[in-house]
């Protein structure tokens, strides 16, 4: 037989169980053994959050009232989780990324860290979360009173409220505890979250045992379930097993909504997640652990409908079916499943408002205290976050204690979930917003917020207070001033809704409407376009946040302020760490934008963002992002391209300089291999001369040649070939003179004709040997020109013999023809041989170029290199005519305004 | 911002990938309208609904462990940031290493 003492007992020694499980996790985690403690499955439990005592017992009622319903606040939550990659993980990387310590956090960072945010989700969540914990209060005092009602002959019937003080004064000391033991960077609680693992299994178990009980035990396995649900179904009031398609649609969204939104939710969701892990394991093990509570709800309430006497409470069938059968231990067992899920849920919302809380409202009024004070004020900041969270979290208590015993713990409290639910849910459009477009603002989400929250209190909230409360039966039946439309639960006379319903499709149709059209009209701040760039881009970059430079900040104030929140040592070691990234030494690093940046979000691990902006721009004294900062990111990324592009043009820079330096090399090589054909050239022609000019006078010398002709042959020989070594060497020293530009022009008027004539008398012997003749337009010629034209005339002369020497054909005709085109005089030289073969077109010009030795007789092959060299003093030109009749070449030359001679020949007196 | 050198055309695991993060982005469409044909029927809830609605629901849960298997192994083998160690001060999930 159980009595109250075992009971309270049992009661207690598991309170302490949770209390060292919590204890041996805090002290695994601060010695970094957290493997096992941020294992996915630790994880997922703890989401079990989700399942309060409303669930636990709160489900069997709603089955045994209204069929399968209830399976919608689970359907709900299944659906986020399979869907996570979708929304839970942009969300959890946001949360990562961020530093964010709780919605509220969430979104006011989002909007430009706005505390005015932070204040009004704050508000939300403690007047949604307020009667919820009450409800769990009322769940455990009721399963106390159960057992004391069912053996009221051994017990003293405990008084209901004593024992809710009782239970909110334990759960404020363990979740003070544990929750606010340590004041850590990432708000994580490992022994919160291992004590809600341990509950999570508990919970389970407990339903799945007196469910397991209750189907083979008692209900005649499955056979039996199914004749007694047809037989509950038939006995059911009209109706009320059928699917109400508004209440399953609306109820499944709303559970969706409210397990994104619930403070408590979040906490363990998106705060205490560790990595991308556990999400993805929890996406399929959350929806199995709802499965698996929900799989023995049915069979439990219609069994309860059997065989329980009419009357019976349906809420409480989980306790009182086994106590119906003098199961003890079982009842004891459900008994602690439903402890276990008002305990966890209690602590963790608990935890989740006081960091609301305290990080919204009491740190912002606390630091505008002390406007304008130095780092060294906040001396006292940690013990005063301390503090303000563990007042937070009694105050949170009290008010959930006090809301119970006001609203008498009746059956209105019974229906605060759903409410409770639908007002949390206002957040959503502000968070997913947020998350996913980049033009909502925060004057958007502030307006969109309010509205929700007013229709939502309006149409819900105050109307579950029943006719005693705030709203009158006449208002509720007629509207304010008997104004129909504005009637609360038929708001627009939409009238054919469930209440709930009405008051979720109302209040976020026109929160939705109001936030979106506010966000369009409004324009952000720098800082909100920023913050909702990384939002919303989390997942293409996760990079760090840069922007601000300060020059007046010291790292040494910084490094005061931050022991002060975040105790000393960790405040050193993070300096030093820093520093030592940047490459110094001690524990102050520069204050670069990086460095402000990564302060920042450490901060706002511990006293949210809003705040940690706050205190920061405080000591810097720049309280915004000013568009400069966002235009010095812009930059950043521009320069970063701009840097790209120069790389590029670069690399193609120097692509052209090495294949130049390789022309270049080429160039030179073929000009080494020149040279050194040049000097075997000369040295072969300088030999053929000297070899016979020895070998004659060697003879002569012997007096070989006895006979006077032949001695005078071979004096005529040696003559000879000295005035051919004569000339090749004034050729040589000629061509010299003309490369190296030492050579002196002596201009002069003179018309083309006459320079023609001299050139043909000059070549008169050749050309009689040759038998050429030479065609000349003389009336052509009368060009006067202002040149050197002895230059001229020695380039004419060139071209004359070459052509008497090397013309091919029999009858050796030469046309000399002389034009003007514009400015410039063309002489063209054309004979009638086989001309120049077009390989050899292109070195003709060369030194010791000879095309053959069929008139070796002549020069040495320096003729026309050295026309070429001429020509090129006197500013002109001389090339090979391809396609004429024979072999032609062309000069040109300027017809001779002064000033290019004055330039040429005063460059060459200086050479001189 | 997004980078403009996104390959067109993926290799084949990488593609078999997308296609995975595909399927995940479905399957919550797939539950909804799972749970929203029981609405289609009218008339009271017999045990053949109620079974429809849990192995639906069973079915959702062990298509997310065959997509979370193979999206999770991925997210483990890319940390994205954080390490797993995250107690320690100097944990900056996004700060430059």
């Amino acid at each position: 037989m159980l009595t109250f003492n075992t009971l309270v007992g049992v009661c207690l020694l598991y309170v302490i169980m949770l209390f060292v499980v919590a204890f041996v996790a805090d002290k695994r985690a601060r010695r970094s053994k957290v493997r096992f403690l941020t294992s996915p499955m630790i994880y997922t439990l703890s989401l079990s959050v989700y399942c309060t005592a409303w669930t636990f017992y709160g489900a069997v009622g709603n089955a045994a009232r209204s069929g399968l319903e209830y399976v919608t606040i689970y359907l709900g939550p299944t659906l986020v989780m399979i869907g996570w990659w979708w929304f839970l993980r942009k969300l959890v990387r946001v949360g990562r990324s961020q530093r964010v310590t709780s919605i509220a956090d969430l979104v006011s960072s989002r909007y430009g860290k706005s505390n005015l945010l932070g204040v009004l989700v704050t508000l939300i969540a403690v007047i949604g979360t307020t009667p919820y914990i009450a409800l769990q209060l009322q769940s455990v005092t009721l399963s106390f009173a159960v057992f004391a009602r069912d053996r009221s002959a051994g017990w003293v019937i405990p008084d209901l409220e004593q024992t809710a003080i009782w239970v909110a004064g334990g759960l404020a000391l363990f979740t003070i505890l544990f929750g606010t033991r340590n004041l850590d960077v990432n708000e994580r609680h490992h022994g919160v979250v291992t004590a809600i693992a341990v509950e999570a299994v508990v919970k389970l178990v407990a339903l799945m045992a007196v469910g397991i009980f209750v189907v083979w035990g008692i209900g005649g396995g499955a056979q039996g379930i199914s004749a007694a649900m047809e037989q509950a179904i038939q006995a059911a009031p009209e109706g009320a097993w059928s699917l109400q398609g508004g209440r399953w649609v609306g109820l499944t969204f709303l559970s969706a909504a409210a397990f994104l939104t619930l403070p408590r939710m979040f906490q363990v969701l998106v705060v205490e997640n560790v990595d991308e892990r556990q999400l993805a394991t929890a996406s399929w093990a959350f929806p199995l652990y709802l499965f698996l509570m929900s799989l023995f709800v049915i069979p439990i309430a219609v069994v309860g409908l059997a065989i329980l006497p009419k009357g019976e409470n349906p809420d409480l069938f989980v306790l009182t079916l086994p106590l119906y059968f003098e199961q003890d231990g079982l009842a004891m067992l459900a008994f602690l499943g439903g402890f276990s899920s008002a305990t966890s849920m209690v602590i963790v919302a608990s935890i989740a408002l006081a960091t609301m809380v305290s990080n919204h409202i009491i740190m912002p009024i606390w630091l505008s205290t002390r406007l304008g004070v130095g780092a060294s004020e906040y001396r006292d900041a940690r013990q005063i976050l301390l503090s303000a969270r563990r007042l937070s979290i009694v105050g949170i208590l009290a008010l959930g204690y006090f809301y119970y015993r006001i609203s008498g713990g009746g059956a209105a409290l019974a229906a605060i979930g759903l409410i409770s639910f639908a007002g949390v849910a206002q957040v959503l459009p502000a968070m997913a917003g947020g998350l996913f477009w980049r033009g909502a603002s925060r004057s958007g989400a502030v307006a969109g917020l309010i509205t929700g929250f007013a229709i939502w209190a309006y149409t819900l909230f105050l109307p579950s207070f029943g006719e005693a409360g705030v709203m009158s039966a006449a208002m509720l039946a007629d509207g304010p001033w008997g104004i129909a439309a504005l009637r609360p639960q038929a708001l627009f006379g939409v009238d054919g809704l469930d209440p709930v319903v009405h008051a979720l499709f109302w209040s976020l149709i026109l929160n939705c409407a109001v936030f979106v059209l506010i966000s369009l009209l409004s324009f952000p701040s720098p800082l909100e376009r920023l913050q909702a760039a990384q939002f919303v881009n989390v997942l293409d970059h996760s990079g760090p946040t840069r922007g601000r430079s300060f020059n007046a900040a010291t790292s040494e104030d910084l490094l005061v302020m931050a022991q002060q929140i975040m105790g000393s040592d960790q405040a050193q070691a993070w300096f030093q760490a820093q520093a030592e990234q940047q490459g110094k030494q001690g524990y102050l690093p520069d204050t670069t934008p990086d460095f402000i940046g990564r302060l920042e979000r450490e901060l706002s691990g511990l006293v949210g963002t809003a705040t940690a902006h706050a205190m920061i721009a405080q000591i810097l004294g720049g309280a915004t992002v000013s568009v400069d900062d966002l235009l010095a990111v812009a930059d950043e990324t521009q320069q970063m391209l701009e840097q790209t592009s120069q790389m590029e043009a670069k690399q193609l820079e120097l692509t052209t300089t090495a294949r130049q330096l390789s022309e270049v090399n080429e160039k030179l090589t073929q000009l080494s291999i020149q040279k050194d054909a040049f000097l075997s050239q000369i040295s072969h022609e300088l030999r053929t001369p000297m070899t016979s000019i020895r070998a004659f006078s060697e003879i002569l010398r012997d007096g070989g040649a006895d006979d006077p002709e032949a001695a005078a042959r071979h004096a005529s020989i040696i003559h000879d070939e000295s005035v051919r070594l004569t000339r090749l060497l004034d050729d040589l020293l000629d061509l010299s003179v003309l490369e190296n530009g030492q050579v002196q022009l002596y201009p002069r008027r003179e018309v083309v004709r006459d320079v023609l004539d001299r050139a043909i008398a000059a070549t008169s012997s050749v050309i009689d040997q040759e038998k050429m003749h030479i065609h000349r337009n003389r009336s052509d010629e009368g060009i006067a020109l202002y040149t050197d034209t002895d230059r001229l005339a020695q380039v004419f002369i060139n071209l004359i013999s070459n052509a008497a020497k090397y013309c091919d054909a029999k009858d050796k005709r030469l046309a000399i023809r002389v034009r003007q085109r514009g400015g410039r005089l063309q002489v063209d030289f054309v004979d009638n041989g086989s001309g120049v073969p077009l390989e050899s077109q292109s070195m003709i010009f060369e030194k010791f170029s000879r095309l053959s030795d069929q008139a070796a007789a002549g020069g040495a092959g320096l003729g026309l290199a050295i026309c070429r060299e001429i020509m090129d003093k006197l500013d002109g030109s001389i090339t090979y005519l391809p396609g004429q009749s024979g072999a032609a070449f062309r000069v040109t030359l300027p017809i001779g305004t002064h000033s290019p001679f004055g330039r040429t020949s005063s460059l060459g007196i200086n050479h001189l | 911002m997004r980078s403009p050198r996104e390959p067109l055309f993926l290799a084949r695991q990488s593609y078999r990938r997308r296609r995975i993060e595909d399927a995940a982005r479905l399957l919550p469409l797939l539950g909804v309208v799972l749970f929203l044909l029981p609405l289609m029927v009218g008339g009271a809830i017999g045990s053949v609904r109620v079974a429809f609605v849990f192995s639906s629901w069973f079915f959702l849960i062990l298509s997310a462990f065959v997509l979370a298997r193979h999206l999770g192994r991925d997210a483990g083998q890319r940390p994205t940031g954080s390490q797993s160690a995250p107690d320690g001060p100097s944990d900056d999930p996004a700060g430059p290493r």
